[in-house]
């Protein structure tokens, strides 16, 4: 009997092996490696469905350090990624993308022409513009009565505990340099100790350093001030109609994230079309609604409802007044580590 | 030779997954990547380790967890001792035992990350705690996003491991034992003290060891409930390897975390060895 049900279960086995294994040589996989929540959940299947030879496998990352470390490894076969502008910088720097054959990608023609040959791909071989944004300040309208229009504000001791920041050294450094009046990149050791000494002082004022939880809390009202991307900011904004947000006058962060084929691709052409999709006009409006986020995509932004797409905070005009006041991150190996070691020291003072 | 080599597969799946590990963080840890791409000798891995700073992270990461076991003992001790009792009068009597530690072991099979977001909102300003806390008059209390916080989630997640071994100690105790003492007229004070508890200090030493290291060494329980204001030295390490620049301090770091885990192994064989009279957990 043992043995009836052995041999059974053994061939269930090979023949399902044998299926999966011939179902994966007839369609393509494409690796796409993206973050959390950064996707409108049906694209896939449209894009599926528009090329039936194609799988699209689709794996999420926490942080783009994260992206980073695996596609430099490379261990997976990722063949689109989607970083943020100052890591495409370091994966051009260290080899690690493709150029990207623009004559595969026409929806190219869709991004905003603002948005192209940026500091971080001067001359746009290897990334095509996904999502943007600024950093800035979210606060409760209930719980701050005076006009948020400084980052002064987060060290200002009427809001002790209070106040919810990010835990991540790139981000909070800037806006410390940024409130000192340095510029965002600084890499001057004075400069940057002078931002050190600004987030110990604030560090008895924060609640919390922290991520994805900072959302919850604004939204229950479980702090009054934060530092947030804008397009978590909308989206808070939205459950909570006595949020507001701000972009601080000394100036902020400008960020774009964009789709690159990395090294580790080995279908170049199904990665271009995957790109090219993303960057359809209907498509790209598709993830915009879902995600919130501010599209690069002109054609994309125009198929928006009135009121998002005229909201000046979500698409700010990107004239030269606005953008003398934001500043993209620059990727630079030596000051990675150096902003690794400030953030240590601001979080055990 | 036949039996020889049915230890092949135990041998390389040591290879992999103890041997190239463990080497692979050596090596890390000794080791820095120049500028130009060259990978040269070094300790300065280690020397940046003794700057006042990571020195004060490793004394923290000891106080809270040394803290959690303390308190684990306080809570799990009595709680074992209580269910233990009321098995052993079930079992005496020939009936099943009551199910009680089922109801402490229960929650391990839940994740992780769903019991410490259940916690979330409880402490929460305006969580479960406060609103129930107000409701019949009492303050608020804040406690989330602070040590006592860390404390909290360290404890709660780790008394299983406290509980369970004190609890089989216990549950082996010979009654004879006990019947002895009292017929030598020892009160129920003087039994517990002079006969139970030395009978049952290699549960406990057991559990100090089971709980003690995963104190010492988590890092997603600090990371969400001291809200990143204070680090451990889990989240260090945690932090190191997540950066592209930070693997071979990460590597020192797990080295250095690794040589207090065997301090504390061979302290707790020492004390167990004077409490060889029962068999550990």
């Amino acid at each position: 009997m043992k043995k009836i049900i052995s041999t059974i279960l053994c061939t269930i086995l090979t023949v399902c092996l044998v299926f999966v294994l011939g179902g994966c040589s007839s369609k393509t996989k494409l690796f796409v490696y993206n973050v959390g929540d950064y996707i409108h959940p049906d694209v896939i299947d449209m894009f599926e469905a528009e090329n039936p030879d194609i799988k699209v496998v689709y794996e999420l990352f926490d942080s783009v350090e994260e992206m980073y470390m695996k596609v430099s490894n490379g261990t997976s076969p990722y063949d689109v990624a989607v970083p943020s502008d100052y890591m495409i910088e370091q994966m051009i720097d260290e080899g690690l993308l493709n150029k990207i054959n623009f004559d595969n990608v026409p929806n190219y023609s869709n991004v905003d022409s603002n948005m192209r040959n940026l500091d971080f791909d001067p001359t746009n071989e290897y990334s095509v513009p996904y999502m943007w944004g600024t950093i800035g300040i979210l606060y409760n309208k209930t719980m701050v009565d005076e006009p948020v229009d400084s980052w002064d504000i987060l060290w200002d001791e009427k809001y002790k505990d209070n106040i919810f920041l990010f835990n991540q050294e790139r981000d909070m450094v800037s806006v410390a340099l940024k409130k000192c009046g340095y510029s965002m990149n600084s890499d001057d050791d004075a400069e940057l100790s002078q931002a050190e000494a600004a987030l110990k002082e604030q560090s008895d004022l924060v609640k919390a350093y922290c991520g994805d939880e900072i959302k919850d809390n604004m939204i229950n009202g479980g702090a009054a001030l934060a530092v947030v991307w804008s397009g978590d900011a909308y989206f808070c904004m939205e459950q909570n109609p006595d949020l507001a947000y701000v972009i601080p006058n000394e100036g902020s962060n400008l960020w774009f994230d964009c789709m690159v084929i990395p090294k580790t691709s080995t279908h170049q052409e199904e990665a271009e079309k995957f790109i090219d999709f993303m960057s359809r006009p209907d498509i790209a409006k598709l993830n915009a609604e879902y995600i919130g986020y501010s599209t690069a995509n002109e054609k994309a932004r125009e198929l928006l409802a009135d009121d998002v797409k005229n909201d000046k905070m979500r698409y700010p005009s990107l004239d030269e007044d606005f953008m003398s006041k934001m500043e993209i991150f620059a990727y630079n190996k030596s000051r990675n580590a150096k902003l690794a070691d400030i953030w240590t020291r601001v979080l055990n003072s | 030779m036949f039996k020889k080599s049915l230890s092949y597969p135990h041998l390389i799946w040591m290879v992999i997954f103890v041997i190239a590990p463990m080497f692979l963080i050596f090596f890390y840890a000794f080791t820095t990547s120049e500028v130009d791409g060259e990978t040269v000798f070094t300790l300065d891995n280690f020397a940046k380790f003794f700057e006042p700073m990571y020195i004060k992270i490793l004394l923290n990461s000891l106080k809270i967890a040394v803290i959690s076991v303390v308190v684990c003992i306080l809570i799990g001790y009595p709680a074992a001792k209580i269910i233990a009792d009321k098995d052993r009068e079930r079992i005496a009597m020939g009936k099943k035992t009551t199910g009680l530690l089922m109801m402490f072991v229960m929650p391990m099979w839940m994740n992780a990350m769903l019991k410490l977001y259940a916690w979330l909102s409880i402490l929460q300003p305006d969580g479960f705690l406060n609103t129930f806390l107000s409701s019949i008059g009492l303050p608020e209390i804040n406690i989330m996003y602070t040590q006592a916080a860390v404390v909290l989630g360290t404890v709660y997640d780790f008394i299983p491991f406290m509980i369970l071994p004190i609890y089989s100690v216990l549950i082996k105790l010979d009654n004879s034992v006990i019947e002895a003492a009292q017929d030598l007229g020892a009160n129920k004070f003087k039994v517990f003290y002079k006969v139970v508890l030395p009978l049952s200090l290699p549960g406990v030493v057991s559990g100090i060891t089971m709980v003690f290291l995963p104190a010492l060494t988590s890092f997603y329980i600090s990371d969400f409930f001291s809200g990143g204001k204070f680090m451990l030295i889990g989240n260090l390490i945690e932090k190191n390897f997540k950066n592209p620049v930070g693997r071979n301090f990460g590597s020192s770091l797990s080295i250095i975390l690794m040589i207090f885990a065997l301090l504390s192994m061979r302290v707790t064989k020492v004390f167990n060895k004077s409490n060889r009279q029962m068999s550990m957990y």
